[in-house]
């Protein structure tokens, strides 16, 4: 079980959380026109990395806000984790 | 019956406490503090049970949690337990236990056959012999291996102990109470770290038990007990016996499984059996120690052929003489130790060594005590069926490669010492990358991925001062790193005896002429023969032999088996071990039962159980219950001798002919306020929100970002910045994390605040042409007129003093309300509306009346939006609104959404008008057509229309638009049903929707 550093709240359990795949992926604004290929990147293709992932995270069974976490996917080592709007470094 | 071979003093047993226990039926004596092995052994029973494969007589190999072979069935409290290891299993007042593999009998088993048609066995038996012809699988091949193999029988009964789970952290994690486990506690503790120390035996101190040396001024034994009654009387310390660390996850927990009662005849009252932690260690120390390695010759798992190791612990910790006729085969100086224990206690071994001509302390020893010495020999085979009666044995050239003549000498045990195996089991579990060390022939610990550390001899360190030295260090300088204390201790002198070189020598070659089993996996029955056909049939990978073979599988996980089954490989291979490398060491290290791995969640403790502040009254009415996630709604409430059938029929009668009341506290409610609430909606909704009045509510469909239907639910605009929003029971807490997602990641920029308010309002809906009347009763101070409270309106008022919030929306397509108080009200509000309805026939209706009432409305519900909908297959394309952007829309435009013959649904009635329609069961155009018939669609909910009665379902059809008035057979395999029907609309009542508007 992973132990996850919740930037509002400290280290946890990963049993308190709930997986929110890639958070590099941008939402396309609205109303703006894009191509399928576009759109089709942003609601399947994922790249799938073998190593350093920034992904989100839910703190579902705690402050319930989405956090961001860079994870390498084949050691589950954690590097960092970040608020939701905090700059990546 | 007598203890023939138990010793007259010596060992760490209770001499006092005399225990009566059976085995196989028969009645033996032990003391507390025995296991089971060494209480059968002191009895002189060797035969345990039957090997798994060729069902060859099977005794005791080891004392604890290295024993491959003595796996028993155990009986305890009315009680069965399967694969107990009879070396670990320690001793009570009336215990009993049976053999395994054994059909009919220990004595006369009908497996042993396939030891004399070992033909069929080969390598990967399995998967040839059992192969063919594929109808012999069911009939033959499977009862057969059923009955003939496994290590146990687990009980079908309901296990009424109880296992519990516990959370810790501490500073550092130590597994194993040997020498460096307690030198490392130590230290640590004494820098005031938190440190759990783990024991999986009964008794600290693992091989300082066992061992002749001395430390400071006491025994090895003194030295473990006085710094473990040190240990205990530390606030900063948990000392655990009977604990074993067996698992070793990510981020540094480790999980550790302890036997609370398992020693004990009956567990106490409020005691668990079993206890499993959880623990989240800053550090670990594995000071797990090391496996002594057998040597391989011929029939060498005859019982009475055992490690010397586990010898020299029957005579040291429990009084107890393994045999009265010792050989001991040995390639290093461990085999002597073993021997020198026997002669102290006067027996005379004969030793057997592999060595030329090796020197050392403990050699010297030896021979001053007397003990024969046969230097350069080999036992060749065990002779002997149900025991060891005598040992083949000769000399060996130097090269290991020529027996001399074979001499038969009288023995009645063989304890072989082939070295030392590091136990790196929870290392490499951790994820460390392991090196071979050439010195030991042996694999150990090398790069840590995580906060590991691994000592003494299970980091293939063998002496005791070194392994003394290094965990003290250990100990200190992790433990300084954490506290900031830094305790210096003093180190105690050690005096023990100098080891020489072992010999790698491992495997006695085949005398000509003889095709002796030499067994390398005792547990999985795998010889040296298995192997190397394995790889002559082409197997290279140590991983694909494993599996081909059985090596070192199921609960052995190579302790015995691993190196030696390299050795092989790599001497076959002509490779280093290295190269050949280890198979993954996978957790549990010992077999952890199913009851603690659960815990306590069972039964109803596995979920939570929510209950409606009306529950306490659906109960004396007679509700019927049923599970509807986490929740517990009434199903339907019974009236003498009804059944669902006829109760739910009846409920929903009355909604739609007076007026009924429905218990809807389960629907999910999400309060929704800030300035930007209407454009957070707006952009949720497929419709448009922005110019919803206060006062009003509406009904509103979300889809995922793919276009699919996500939920569907009303929601209100309570005042100006303030909505209230419901949604699906099921759906509740995922749409919550959806507006969570949205709000927080995508559109920070919205000023909008969400939270779940589903506990904190309880709901009833009242519905049917009588609901206005019962509303007006209930609110005498309202105008609820159509024009006063119109469809879709909202108002708050006070029901007799009560804050509620009126809401005129239907799901049964009745004029209908929802009215919600404060969770705290819920039962006044249920009870009022009872007592006022009485004159109006309201009757309380569950969900299977619910359910009824919103299929003949072709009111869409989850088996509809099942995940593979989308609004137009469920015809909520009206509400997609074509001047906004919401959430999924750019989805829509997908060929297979918008080809011209898309699924949408349906209504299907039976021709017969009589025959009900099972839910799941498939649509064809023809029923005598070849399988596979192609299906058309899927009925996804089916009820008895109380407006028709007939039976209605509801549909998923492909081109359902175009297929209304079309005759389709509805097919079920399952309940073995053809039904001819007809399609009809979905909306199969008031289709103009008027009810709901008067
Ligand atoms: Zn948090």
């Amino acid at each position: 079980m992973l132990h996850i550093k919740c930037p509002h709240c400290g280290m946890r359990s990963q049993n308190e959380f709930s997986y929110g795949g890639d958070a590099s992926v941008k939402r396309p604004e609205l109303n703006k026109e894009i191509s399928d290929e576009e759109w089709d990147n942003f609601v399947y293709n994922r790249k799938s990395l073998r190593g350093k992932h920034l992904e989100l995270w839910q703190h579902l069974f705690g402050c319930r806000q989405w956090i961001k976490v860079e994870r390498d996917t084949a050691t589950h080592e954690i590097f960092n984790t970040y608020k939701a709007d905090e700059e990546i470094t | 019956m007598s203890q023939k071979f138990r010793l007259e003093n010596g060992g760490l047993i209770n001499r006092d406490k005399k225990l009566s226990f059976k085995f196989n039926g028969k009645t033996y004596y032990g003391y507390e503090g025995d296991t089971l092995a060494s209480a059968l052994i002191a009895n002189g029973v060797h035969l345990i049970g039957r090997s798994f494969k060729y069902h060859r007589p099977r005794g005791f190999f080891g004392a604890g949690v290295d024993e491959p072979y003595a796996i028993v069935q155990l009986y305890r409290n009315n009680e069965t337990e399967p694969n107990i290891k009879a070396t670990e299993q320690e001793l009570f007042e009336g215990l009993e236990a049976k053999s395994v593999n054994c059909w009919p009998s220990v004595n006369f088993d009908i497996g042993a056959i396939n030891n004399f048609l070992k033909i069929f066995l080969p390598a990967g038996f399995y998967y040839k012999t059992f192969m063919w012809p594929k109808s012999f699988w069911y009939r033959v091949y499977e009862p057969f291996i059923r009955k003939a193999a496994g290590l146990g029988v687990a009980s079908t009964k309901h296990d009424k102990e109880r296992y519990e789970h516990k959370y810790e952290y501490c500073d550092l994690l130590i597994a194993g109470s040997g020498p460096s486990g307690l030198a490392s506690a130590y230290a640590a503790a004494k820098n005031g770290a938190r440190v759990i120390l783990a024991e999986d035996k009964p008794r600290f101190g693992g091989s300082l038990l066992t061992s002749d040396v001395n430390i400071g001024n006491q025994s090895g034994e003194d030295w473990a007990n006085s710094i473990i009654s040190e240990l205990k009387e530390m606030p900063n310390v948990v000392v655990k016996n009977r604990s074993q660390v067996f698992g070793y996850y990510d981020h540094n927990m480790l999980v550790m499984s302890e036997k609370v009662s398992d020693h004990l005849p009956k567990t106490k009252k409020h005691h668990p059996k079993q206890r499993l932690w959880y623990i989240r260690a800053k550090e670990v120390l594995i000071s797990s120690g090391s496996i002594e390695r057998p040597l391989v010759f011929g029939n060498n798992d005859t019982p009475g052929v055992m490690l010397s190791s586990a010898a020299k612990e029957y005579l040291k910790v429990y009084g107890v003489l393994v045999g009265k006729n010792p050989l001991v085969f040995t390639n290093n100086d461990s085999g002597y130790e073993t021997a020198i224990e026997f002669k102290k206690n006067g027996v005379n071994p004969i030793i057997l060594d592999s060595r030329v001509n090796p020197q050392s302390e403990i050699i010297d020893e030896a021979i001053n005590l007397g003990i024969k010495i046969k230097f350069s020999h080999v036992v060749v085979a065990a002779q002997g069926y149900k025991k060891v009666s005598s040992a083949d044995i000769a000399k060996i050239s130097d090269d290991k490669k020529q027996l001399g003549t074979i001499e038969n000498i009288k023995c009645d045990c063989i304890c072989v010492s082939g070295f030392w195996t590091p136990t790196i089991h929870l290392a490499s579990q951790s994820g460390n990358k392991t090196k071979f060390k050439e010195e030991i022939d042996a694999f150990v610990p090398g790069t840590s991925k995580q906060k590991e550390t691994t000592l003494g001899a299970a980091n293939g360190i063998f002496t005791l001062e070194e392994t003394l030295k290094d965990s003290f260090i250990a100990g200190q300088d992790l433990s300084k790193k954490i506290t900031n204390n830094d305790n210096k201790i003093s180190f105690p002198n050690v005096v023990e005896k100098k080891s020489s070189q072992h010999d790698k020598f491992w495997c006695v070659p085949l005398p000509k002429g003889k095709s002796y089993k030499r067994f390398l996996d005792f547990q999985n029955d795998v010889a040296v023969s298995d192997i190397e056909i394995a790889l002559k049939e082409g197997y290279r990978s140590i991983e694909h032999v494993k599996r081909y073979t059985t090596l070192g599988m199921a609960t052995d996980q190579g302790k015995t088996s691993n190196l030696n089954g390299l050795q092989l490989v790599s001497d076959i291979e002509n490779k280093v071990v290295p190269a050949v490398g280890h198979t993954t060491f996978r957790p549990p290290y010992t077999p952890i039962s199913i009851g603690a791995i659960v815990g306590r969640e069972v039964g109803k403790h596995s979920k939570p159980t929510r209950k409606s502040p009306m529950h306490s009254w659906h109960e004396k009415n007679n509700a019927v219950f049923v599970d509807a996630g986490v929740w517990l709604r009434p199903r339907y409430y019974k009236q003498g001798s009804e059944t669902l059938f006829e109760a739910s029929k009846r409920e929903a009668k009355n909604v739609r002919t007076n007026v009924g009341v429905c218990d809807v506290t389960t629907l999910g409610k999400i309060d929704i306020k800030g300035p930007d609430a209407a454009e957070l909606l707006n952009r949720v909704y497929t419709n448009a929100w922005l110019k919803l009045p206060v006062g009003k509510a509406r009904y509103g469909v979300m889809l995922r970002e793919d276009g699919i239907v996500m939920d569907d639910g009303t929601t209100t605009r309570i005042s100006e910045n303030h909505y209230h929003m419901t949604t699906t029971t099921a759906q509740a807490a995922n749409v919550l994390s959806h507006l969570e997602y949205y709000l927080q990641l995508v559109w920070p920029e919205l000023n909008v605040n969400v939270v779940s308010t589903t506990e904190q309002w309880a709901g009833a809906a009242i519905a049917g042409p009588k609901s206005r009347k019962l509303l007006e009763k209930l609110f005498p101070n309202n105008d609820v007129s159509n024009e006063g409270l119109p469809f879709m309106g909202y108002m708050e008022s006070e029901l007799f003093g009560v804050k509620a919030r009126i809401f005129r929306i239907s799901f049964s397509g009745e004029l209908a309300y929802e009215v919600n108080v404060e969770s705290d009200n819920g039962l006044f509000m249920w009870e009022k509306i009872i007592e006022l309805g009485q004159e109006l026939q309201v009757q309380p209706y569950g969900t299977e009346a619910l359910s009824t009432l919103r299929i003949e409305m072709g009111h869409v519900a989850g088996s509809e939006l099942d995940g593979r909908t989308i609004s137009y297959d469920t015809s909520l394309e009206g509400l997609i609104s074509k001047k906004k952007d919401f959430i999924g829309k750019r989805s829509l435009n997908r060929e297979a959404f918008t080809s011209s013959d898309r699924q949408k649904i349906v209504g299907v009635v039976p021709l017969d008008k009589k025959t009900s329609i099972p839910e799941g069961s498939h649509l064809v155009k023809d029923a005598q057509a070849p399988l596979p018939n192609k299906k058309l669609g899927h009925i996804s909910a089916s009820c008895w229309s109380v407006e028709h009665d007939n039976p209605f379902s509801l549909a998923i059809l492909k081109d359902g638009k175009n297929m209304i008035g079309e005759k389709l057979f509805v097919m079920s395999p399952l309940k073995n049903k053809v039904i001819p029907v007809e399609i009809v609309s979905s909306h199969y009542v008031d289709p103009k929707g008027e009810r709901v508007r008067s």
